[in-house]
């Protein structure tokens, strides 16, 4: 249901279609407090963690659908559950020290007791002492179990949901896209690291960009200037679900730079034919998957995304913090199965990626540099044009049909 | 940590080279940082809660000197971002014998990261976690980890640390 005791102040679209998107959508608090009520906790499937993270009964994690905390745990049944990381007595964090094991969830304010499904067990002194005092005769414990939100697992993603009207998680991921997580997600995977990056932007700013295939070689010239990924590369994007979710893929070694921007000298900043690197071993990798893709970034709205960078492998969580900041949570993996020559590979292209990565780390900051220059910019509008007005699949990635297809999503579901 | 073990001349040495390693940084001599290491080492930054849980991939790992010159050759000519300068503040070392030869050195690390407009934050805190070995007269880094204390980046890390 929406509420609309939350409604976001006037903002005007100038196009009916998605080829402009007005930068108060950046800076509206309104609009965002909006977001939290419409859109996680509305009828969309938040990723909220991976299930081997929670291996064992008694297991949780904290993490967020949106930024309404959670907790992930798994029962002594091995079901996943995930709830408002909230005690229902008087609003305390139930757990506050990231993850771990428990028998079940008890508050450490009043020892109100829950089972890990987020079920009140017990009420601490609930008749008194000695019958004197206690909870008045009428207090019902089932009455006042944990927000619960809905939760499926896909190939190892937990994902939640706080809405009865969102459908089922496949059909809301649609073909296309769970046939992709499924080729990632193909075996057991082991987990090789984890971090977090503080985003001085709107959420939003940071999913543009990840469906943004048109800035890879622009902005990120590690990649480029080593002829790792071009846009004159095989590739194309696909989007699905109203615009909402997005697949970006590439093959390596397809392309030839004849007859593009790229051979113009000075043309595009990307082109620095004098850097060479000392240690090519940083880059080498061999070919994961039998379709000779080798770059992939997808994304699941709200703010899910799953990255294939050769053999970079990791999925990563928005977080929405307020208007201007967020955090980004990445989780490196490779798989059960890996050489020890593959590990290595592995490690090395790590370099590429996170914070730190030679190829990613401008996207840790290009959102901010929207969010800085537009705070005042009211009556203006991005401009979305590039591979067309419309929201489909493209046969190249010089194309802003997954950001088209983003806001396409966003406006019909936030219905503005 | 027994410092009973190692000399007080050679404990002497180590703070030094911890100290001209960091003034090399915060100076922006970053072509001579290479210069503190081997050829064939170690530089990994990782967060202390990757390292407690055996989680082995940080935010940056070079084997060797030449992945740390790409490294410098990247921020100077291929990645975007704002200027910026870093300031440390060392902690001192505790030295102890090393088993494959050389010494193990642990120093807790503070830095600030000075951006060109004049903002200024505590970016980072943790450990430099080093093995140390006498490489023709100098010493040098064998290995140097980098605990950070936070799992969490403000933005980006471009220069070294
Ligand atoms: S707030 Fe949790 S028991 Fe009182
Ligand atoms: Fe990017």
């Amino acid at each position: 249901m929406q509420d609309h005791s939350l409604i976001p102040a006037a903002i005007e679209w100038p196009t009916a279609d998605a080829t402009r998107v007005p930068f108060e959508v950046f800076t509206d608090p309104e609009l965002y407090a909006r977001e939290q009520q419409v859109l996680f906790r509305g009828p969309t499937w938040n990723f909220v963690a991976l299930d081997i993270e929670i291996p064992d009964p008694g297991d949780y994690k904290t993490s967020f659908v949106g930024d309404t905390p959670v907790l992930v745990t798994r029962d002594q049944d091995g079901t996943v559950h995930c709830m408002v990381n909230r005690c229902a007595h008087r609003g305390s964090a139930l757990k506050f020290d990231g993850s771990g094991n428990t028998q079940d969830l008890t508050c450490v304010y009043h020892n109100w007791r829950y089972d890990l499904a987020g079920n009140l067990q017990s009420v601490a002194f609930q008749h008194g002492v000695r019958q004197v005092g206690g909870m008045p005769p009428d207090f019902d414990l089932a009455r006042h179990n944990l927000r619960r939100a809905r939760v499926e697992v896909f190939h190892g993603l937990v994902f939640a949901t706080f809405s009865d009207e969102t459908p089922p998680l496949r059909e809301y991921l649609g073909e296309r896209m769970a046939s992709h997580i499924a080729r990632v997600l193909n075996r057991p995977i082991r987990i090789l690291g984890t971090y977090s990056q503080t985003l001085h932007s709107n959420w939003k700013l940071y999913m543009e960009n990840v469906k943004d295939s048109y800035h890879a070689s622009l902005l990120h010239t590690f990649f480029s200037t080593f002829k790792l990924n071009r846009l004159s590369m095989q590739g194309g994007v696909l989007v699905d679900g109203g615009g909402a979710h997005h697949l970006s893929w590439s093959r390596r070694g397809t392309d030839t730079a004849a007859g593009t921007e790229y051979e113009k000298a000075g043309e595009l900043r990307a082109q620095l034919d004098d850097f060479t690197l000392a240690d090519p071993t940083l880059i080498k990798s061999w070919l994961e998957y039998d379709d000779g893709i080798t770059h992939s970034i997808q994304s699941i709205f709200p703010c899910f995304v799953l990255q294939q960078i050769q053999n970079s492998l990791a999925v990563r969580l928005l977080v929405p913090r307020s208007v201007d900041e967020s955090e980004l949570f990445w989780i490196v993996f490779g798989y059960a199965d890996d050489t020890p020559e593959q590990y290595d590979m592995r490690l090395r292209q790590s370099n590429l990626i996170g914070p730190a990565g030679l190829v990613s780390m401008e996207d840790g900051i290009i959102g901010n540099f929207i969010q800085r220059s537009v705070h005042r910019e009211q009556g203006r509008s991005a401009i979305l044009e590039m591979g067309g007005k419309e929201v489909e699949d493209q046969q190249s990635r010089v194309s802003e049909a997954g950001v088209r297809g983003f806001w396409q999503a966003y406006r019909a579901r936030m219905d503005i | 940590m027994n410092q009973a073990l190692v000399n007080p001349e050679l404990v002497n040495r180590v703070e030094r080279l911890q100290a001209d390693y960091v003034d090399c940084i915060d100076d922006e001599r970053y072509a001579d940082w290479p210069g503190f290491f081997l050829e064939e080492c170690l530089y990994t930054i990782i967060s202390r809660d990757n390292a407690r849980r055996g989680l082995p991939f940080g935010f940056l790992w070079c084997e060797n000197r030449r992945m740390l010159r790409d490294r410098i050759a990247s921020m100077k000519n291929a990645n975007i971002y704002e200027p910026h300068t870093y300031r440390h503040v060392l902690g001192r070392t505790s030295v102890r014998p090393a088993e494959a030869g050389g010494w193990r050195a642990r120093t807790s690390y503070m830095l600030a990261r000075v951006m060109h407009d004049g903002g200024m934050d505590l970016f980072s805190t943790g450990a430099y976690e080093d093995w140390i070995v006498e490489d023709e007269g100098t010493l040098r880094f064998r290995e140097k980890r980098v605990v950070t204390d936070s799992g969490r980046i403000d933005a980006l890390i471009v220069i070294p640390f």
